[in-house]
Protein backbone atom coordinates (compact mmCIF):
# COMPACT_ATOMS: atom_id res chain seq x y z
CA UNK A 1 0.00 0.00 0.00
CA UNK A 2 1.26 3.28 -0.20
CA UNK A 3 0.07 6.54 1.89
CA UNK A 4 0.97 9.86 -0.35
CA UNK A 5 1.55 12.91 1.31
CA UNK A 6 -2.01 14.02 2.32
CA UNK A 7 -2.78 10.74 3.72
CA UNK A 8 -0.36 11.19 5.99
CA UNK A 9 -1.32 14.11 7.24
CA UNK A 10 -5.37 13.04 7.50
CA UNK A 11 -3.56 9.97 9.60
CA UNK A 12 -2.22 12.02 11.65
CA UNK A 13 -4.62 14.07 12.63
CA UNK A 14 -7.14 11.31 12.70
CA UNK A 15 -4.61 9.68 15.74
CA UNK A 16 -4.56 12.54 17.35
CA UNK A 17 -8.53 13.44 17.27
CA UNK A 18 -9.76 9.93 18.86
CA UNK A 19 -7.05 10.74 21.98
CA UNK A 20 -8.05 14.57 22.14
CA UNK A 21 -11.72 14.07 21.78
CA UNK A 22 -11.89 11.52 24.20
CA UNK A 23 -9.18 12.90 26.88
CA UNK A 24 -11.95 13.41 29.27
CA UNK A 25 -13.35 9.44 28.95
CA UNK A 26 -9.72 8.42 29.25
CA UNK A 27 -9.31 10.68 32.37
CA UNK A 28 -12.46 8.54 34.43
CA UNK A 29 -11.58 5.70 33.34
CA UNK A 30 -8.02 6.22 34.81
CA UNK A 31 -9.37 7.94 37.70
CA UNK A 32 -11.11 4.53 38.55
CA UNK A 33 -8.10 2.53 38.20
CA UNK A 34 -4.88 4.45 38.32
CA UNK A 35 -3.77 8.19 39.08
CA UNK A 36 -5.97 9.69 37.04
CA UNK A 37 -3.54 11.45 34.66
CA UNK A 38 -3.90 9.37 31.05
CA UNK A 39 -6.58 11.40 29.51
CA UNK A 40 -4.29 14.83 29.78
CA UNK A 41 -0.96 12.80 29.28
CA UNK A 42 -2.08 11.52 26.25
CA UNK A 43 -3.78 14.68 25.35
CA UNK A 44 -0.17 16.37 25.62
CA UNK A 45 1.58 14.16 23.40
CA UNK A 46 -0.77 14.06 20.58
CA UNK A 47 -1.38 18.00 20.97
CA UNK A 48 2.27 18.29 20.31
CA UNK A 49 2.57 15.29 16.94
CA UNK A 50 -0.39 18.09 15.83
CA UNK A 51 1.94 20.79 16.35
CA UNK A 52 4.70 18.84 14.39
CA UNK A 53 2.15 19.34 11.07
CA UNK A 54 2.81 19.73 8.52
CA UNK A 55 6.45 19.34 8.55
CA UNK A 56 5.39 15.75 10.31
CA UNK A 57 3.78 14.56 7.38
CA UNK A 58 6.03 15.71 4.67
CA UNK A 59 8.49 12.62 5.94
CA UNK A 60 7.97 9.09 4.31
CA UNK A 61 5.92 6.97 6.59
CA UNK A 62 8.58 4.66 8.67
CA UNK A 63 10.45 8.27 9.44
CA UNK A 64 6.90 9.71 10.46
CA UNK A 65 6.06 7.15 12.48
CA UNK A 66 9.48 6.90 14.14
CA UNK A 67 8.84 11.09 14.81
CA UNK A 68 5.44 10.49 16.34
CA UNK A 69 6.84 8.02 18.67
CA UNK A 70 9.87 10.31 19.73
CA UNK A 71 6.95 12.96 20.52
CA UNK A 72 5.21 10.89 22.54
CA UNK A 73 8.17 9.34 24.40
CA UNK A 74 9.37 12.98 25.47
CA UNK A 75 6.02 14.61 25.91
CA UNK A 76 3.36 11.96 27.57
CA UNK A 77 5.22 10.98 30.60
CA UNK A 78 3.56 8.51 33.08
CA UNK A 79 4.08 4.90 31.87
CA UNK A 80 2.12 5.55 28.45
CA UNK A 81 4.79 7.78 26.83
CA UNK A 82 7.42 5.23 26.50
CA UNK A 83 5.02 2.09 25.56
CA UNK A 84 2.87 4.21 23.29
CA UNK A 85 6.26 6.05 21.63
CA UNK A 86 8.45 2.59 21.54
CA UNK A 87 5.31 1.03 19.48
CA UNK A 88 5.13 4.27 16.78
CA UNK A 89 9.07 4.24 16.70
CA UNK A 90 9.62 0.65 16.13
CA UNK A 91 6.55 0.58 13.72
CA UNK A 92 8.76 3.21 12.05
CA UNK A 93 12.00 1.23 12.16
CA UNK A 94 10.10 -1.66 11.18
CA UNK A 95 8.14 -0.87 8.29
CA UNK A 96 9.52 0.03 4.48
CA UNK A 97 7.96 3.03 2.64
CA UNK A 98 5.40 1.14 0.97
CA UNK A 99 4.08 -1.62 2.99
CA UNK A 100 3.23 -5.12 2.00
CA UNK A 101 -0.24 -6.30 4.31
CA UNK A 102 2.48 -8.90 5.32
CA UNK A 103 5.31 -6.05 5.93
CA UNK A 104 2.35 -4.51 8.15
CA UNK A 105 1.92 -7.63 10.11
CA UNK A 106 5.64 -8.08 10.78
CA UNK A 107 6.27 -4.73 11.76
CA UNK A 108 3.16 -4.76 14.45
CA UNK A 109 4.17 -7.98 15.90
CA UNK A 110 7.76 -6.55 16.22
CA UNK A 111 6.59 -3.08 17.79
CA UNK A 112 4.51 -5.19 20.14
CA UNK A 113 7.24 -7.39 21.13
CA UNK A 114 8.92 -3.67 22.09
CA UNK A 115 6.41 -3.23 23.89
CA UNK A 116 6.41 -5.99 25.99
CA UNK A 117 10.20 -5.48 26.57
CA UNK A 118 9.42 -1.85 28.04
CA UNK A 119 6.75 -2.64 30.03
CA UNK A 120 8.15 -6.21 31.13
CA UNK A 121 4.52 -7.04 30.57
CA UNK A 122 2.59 -9.83 28.12
CA UNK A 123 -1.17 -10.12 27.40
CA UNK A 124 -3.42 -11.22 30.14
CA UNK A 125 -2.30 -8.38 32.53
CA UNK A 126 -4.75 -5.31 32.03
CA UNK A 127 -2.81 -3.37 29.73
CA UNK A 128 -2.88 -2.03 26.23
CA UNK A 129 -0.88 -5.71 25.29
CA UNK A 130 -4.36 -6.63 25.98
CA UNK A 131 -5.57 -4.93 22.50
CA UNK A 132 -2.84 -4.87 20.58
CA UNK A 133 -2.13 -8.51 20.72
CA UNK A 134 -5.83 -9.88 20.19
CA UNK A 135 -5.85 -7.31 17.34
CA UNK A 136 -2.65 -8.54 15.88
CA UNK A 137 -4.07 -11.41 15.25
CA UNK A 138 -6.96 -10.58 12.77
CA UNK A 139 -4.61 -8.61 10.86
CA UNK A 140 -2.47 -11.25 10.47
CA UNK A 141 -5.17 -13.54 10.04
CA UNK A 142 -7.03 -11.20 7.24
CA UNK A 143 -9.14 -9.54 8.68
CA UNK A 144 -10.49 -6.58 7.12
CA UNK A 145 -10.53 -3.21 8.65
CA UNK A 146 -13.96 -3.70 9.97
CA UNK A 147 -13.18 -6.91 11.81
CA UNK A 148 -9.72 -5.15 13.27
CA UNK A 149 -11.92 -1.81 14.42
CA UNK A 150 -14.36 -4.22 15.91
CA UNK A 151 -11.77 -6.52 17.56
CA UNK A 152 -10.18 -3.32 18.93
CA UNK A 153 -13.36 -2.41 20.55
CA UNK A 154 -14.32 -5.53 22.05
CA UNK A 155 -10.69 -6.62 23.28
CA UNK A 156 -10.82 -3.25 25.04
CA UNK A 157 -14.00 -4.15 27.05
CA UNK A 158 -12.58 -7.44 27.65
CA UNK A 159 -10.44 -5.37 30.25
CA UNK A 160 -13.04 -4.69 32.66
CA UNK A 161 -13.62 -7.93 34.04
CA UNK A 162 -9.74 -8.63 34.42
CA UNK A 163 -7.47 -8.11 37.49
CA UNK A 164 -4.22 -6.16 36.33
CA UNK A 165 -1.04 -7.21 36.81
CA UNK A 166 1.21 -4.43 35.91
CA UNK A 167 0.94 -0.95 35.94
CA UNK A 168 -0.16 1.44 38.66
CA UNK A 169 -3.75 -0.43 38.63
CA UNK A 170 -1.97 -3.46 39.56
CA UNK A 171 -1.85 -1.72 43.63
CA UNK A 172 -5.36 -2.00 43.80
CA UNK A 173 -5.59 -5.60 43.42
CA UNK A 174 -9.04 -7.31 43.35
CA UNK A 175 -10.52 -3.48 43.10
CA UNK A 176 -8.85 -3.38 39.76
CA UNK A 177 -11.52 -5.64 38.48
CA UNK A 178 -15.01 -4.46 36.65
CA UNK A 179 -13.26 -1.00 35.16
CA UNK A 180 -12.03 -0.78 31.54
CA UNK A 181 -8.10 -0.28 31.10
CA UNK A 182 -7.53 3.16 30.17
CA UNK A 183 -4.22 2.41 28.09
CA UNK A 184 -6.64 -0.67 26.57
CA UNK A 185 -9.32 2.11 25.24
CA UNK A 186 -6.80 4.86 24.67
CA UNK A 187 -4.66 2.21 22.39
CA UNK A 188 -8.47 0.88 20.72
CA UNK A 189 -8.97 4.35 19.90
CA UNK A 190 -5.77 4.91 17.67
CA UNK A 191 -6.44 1.73 16.07
CA UNK A 192 -10.09 2.45 15.08
CA UNK A 193 -8.86 6.04 14.05
CA UNK A 194 -6.05 4.60 11.60
CA UNK A 195 -8.17 1.61 9.92
CA UNK A 196 -11.23 4.15 9.27
CA UNK A 197 -8.23 6.39 7.48
CA UNK A 198 -6.25 3.67 6.13
CA UNK A 199 -9.45 2.38 4.46
CA UNK A 200 -10.42 5.23 2.88
CA UNK A 201 -7.11 6.73 1.28
CA UNK A 202 -4.76 3.68 0.82
CA UNK A 203 -3.73 2.83 -3.26
CA UNK A 204 -3.52 -0.91 -2.56
CA UNK B 1 39.29 9.38 41.04
CA UNK B 2 35.59 9.99 40.18
CA UNK B 3 32.94 8.66 42.06
CA UNK B 4 29.44 7.09 40.68
CA UNK B 5 26.66 9.78 40.43
CA UNK B 6 23.10 9.66 41.92
CA UNK B 7 20.26 10.41 39.80
CA UNK B 8 17.04 10.83 41.72
CA UNK B 9 13.63 10.41 39.91
CA UNK B 10 10.36 11.10 41.22
CA UNK B 11 6.79 11.86 39.90
CA UNK B 12 6.94 14.95 42.81
CA UNK B 13 9.54 17.48 42.54
CA UNK B 14 9.77 18.56 46.15
CA UNK B 15 9.79 14.94 47.03
CA UNK B 16 12.92 14.23 44.59
CA UNK B 17 14.26 17.67 45.71
CA UNK B 18 13.95 16.88 49.42
CA UNK B 19 16.27 13.02 48.68
CA UNK B 20 18.44 15.13 47.47
CA UNK B 21 19.37 17.69 50.32
CA UNK B 22 18.75 14.86 52.73
CA UNK B 23 21.98 12.91 50.38
CA UNK B 24 23.64 16.18 50.31
CA UNK B 25 23.90 16.51 54.02
CA UNK B 26 24.33 12.63 55.17
CA UNK B 27 26.50 12.43 52.33
CA UNK B 28 28.42 15.67 51.54
CA UNK B 29 29.40 17.18 48.47
CA UNK B 30 32.03 13.85 47.30
CA UNK B 31 29.19 12.42 45.19
CA UNK B 32 27.92 13.90 41.56
CA UNK B 33 24.29 14.33 42.42
CA UNK B 34 20.69 15.30 40.61
CA UNK B 35 17.28 15.28 40.31
CA UNK B 36 14.28 15.35 38.56
CA UNK B 37 10.60 15.30 38.86
CA UNK B 38 7.30 16.23 37.34
CA UNK B 39 5.99 16.41 33.84
CA UNK B 40 6.57 19.04 31.33
CA UNK B 41 3.72 20.79 32.04
CA UNK B 42 4.93 20.57 36.03
CA UNK B 43 2.60 18.61 37.20
CA UNK B 44 3.00 15.43 38.94
CA UNK B 45 4.90 12.91 36.80
CA UNK B 46 7.85 12.35 35.33
CA UNK B 47 9.63 12.95 31.55
CA UNK B 48 12.00 11.68 29.65
CA UNK B 49 14.06 15.12 29.06
CA UNK B 50 14.33 15.60 32.09
CA UNK B 51 15.59 12.58 33.23
CA UNK B 52 18.34 13.04 30.25
CA UNK B 53 19.50 16.01 31.71
CA UNK B 54 19.77 14.66 35.25
CA UNK B 55 21.92 12.09 33.90
CA UNK B 56 24.18 14.52 32.60
CA UNK B 57 24.31 16.76 35.16
CA UNK B 58 24.96 14.02 37.27
CA UNK B 59 27.30 11.75 35.01
CA UNK B 60 30.68 10.42 35.82
CA UNK B 61 32.85 8.11 34.00
CA UNK B 62 32.37 5.48 36.87
CA UNK B 63 28.34 5.97 35.68
CA UNK B 64 25.59 7.18 36.92
CA UNK B 65 23.18 5.22 39.11
CA UNK B 66 18.75 6.22 39.20
CA UNK B 67 16.76 5.78 42.31
CA UNK B 68 12.86 5.99 41.11
CA UNK B 69 10.03 6.13 43.29
CA UNK B 70 6.19 5.12 40.94
CA UNK B 71 5.86 2.95 37.74
CA UNK B 72 6.13 5.26 35.20
CA UNK B 73 9.41 6.78 36.85
CA UNK B 74 10.83 3.44 36.12
CA UNK B 75 9.71 3.04 32.46
CA UNK B 76 10.60 6.64 31.96
CA UNK B 77 14.11 6.37 33.02
CA UNK B 78 14.43 2.74 31.18
CA UNK B 79 13.48 5.06 27.80
CA UNK B 80 15.86 7.87 28.80
CA UNK B 81 18.94 5.38 28.94
CA UNK B 82 18.13 3.63 26.28
CA UNK B 83 18.29 7.09 24.14
CA UNK B 84 21.92 7.75 25.68
CA UNK B 85 24.82 8.08 23.26
CA UNK B 86 26.00 4.07 22.98
CA UNK B 87 29.37 4.76 25.13
CA UNK B 88 27.30 5.76 27.99
CA UNK B 89 23.99 3.38 27.84
CA UNK B 90 25.94 0.28 29.87
CA UNK B 91 27.07 2.79 32.54
CA UNK B 92 23.61 3.94 33.71
CA UNK B 93 21.55 1.48 36.07
CA UNK B 94 17.90 1.77 37.85
CA UNK B 95 18.06 0.79 40.83
CA UNK B 96 15.35 -1.65 42.16
CA UNK B 97 15.13 0.25 45.56
CA UNK B 98 13.09 2.75 47.43
CA UNK B 99 13.65 6.31 46.25
CA UNK B 100 14.49 8.12 49.47
CA UNK B 101 16.37 5.07 51.15
CA UNK B 102 18.11 4.28 48.34
CA UNK B 103 19.81 7.49 47.35
CA UNK B 104 21.23 7.88 50.78
CA UNK B 105 22.60 4.86 50.49
CA UNK B 106 23.58 4.33 46.82
CA UNK B 107 25.34 8.16 47.90
CA UNK B 108 27.34 6.58 50.96
CA UNK B 109 28.72 3.52 48.97
CA UNK B 110 29.80 6.11 46.20
CA UNK B 111 31.11 8.25 48.40
CA UNK B 112 33.72 5.46 49.38
CA UNK B 113 34.87 5.01 45.30
CA UNK B 114 32.53 1.97 45.00
CA UNK B 115 32.08 0.62 41.16
CA UNK B 116 28.30 1.52 39.86
CA UNK B 117 27.39 -2.28 40.58
CA UNK B 118 28.30 -2.10 44.50
CA UNK B 119 26.41 1.00 44.83
CA UNK B 120 23.44 -0.56 42.91
CA UNK B 121 23.81 -3.73 44.82
CA UNK B 122 23.69 -1.46 47.95
CA UNK B 123 21.09 0.30 47.29
CA UNK B 124 18.68 -3.04 46.20
CA UNK B 125 20.21 -4.73 49.06
CA UNK B 126 17.90 -2.37 51.88
CA UNK B 127 14.85 -3.80 49.57
CA UNK B 128 15.84 -7.48 50.66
Amino acid sequence: MSLDRGAREKLVRALAGSVIEHADELTSLDQAIGDGDHGLNMKRGFEAVLAALPGLADKSLPEMLKAIGMTLVMKVGGASGPLVGTFFMELGKALPEQPSRADLVAATEKAIEAVKARGRSEAGQKTLLDVLVPVHAVLAGGGDAKAIAAEAAQAADRTTPMQAIRGRASFLGERSIGHMDPGSRSASLLIGAAVETLEFEVTP
Amino acid sequence: MSNVGIVIVSHSPKIAEGAADMVRQMVGDAVPLAWTGGDVDGGLGTNVAGILEAIENAWSPAGVAILVDLGGAETNSEMAVEMLPEDRRARVLVCNAPVVEGAVIAATESSGGSSLTAVKRSAEEFYA
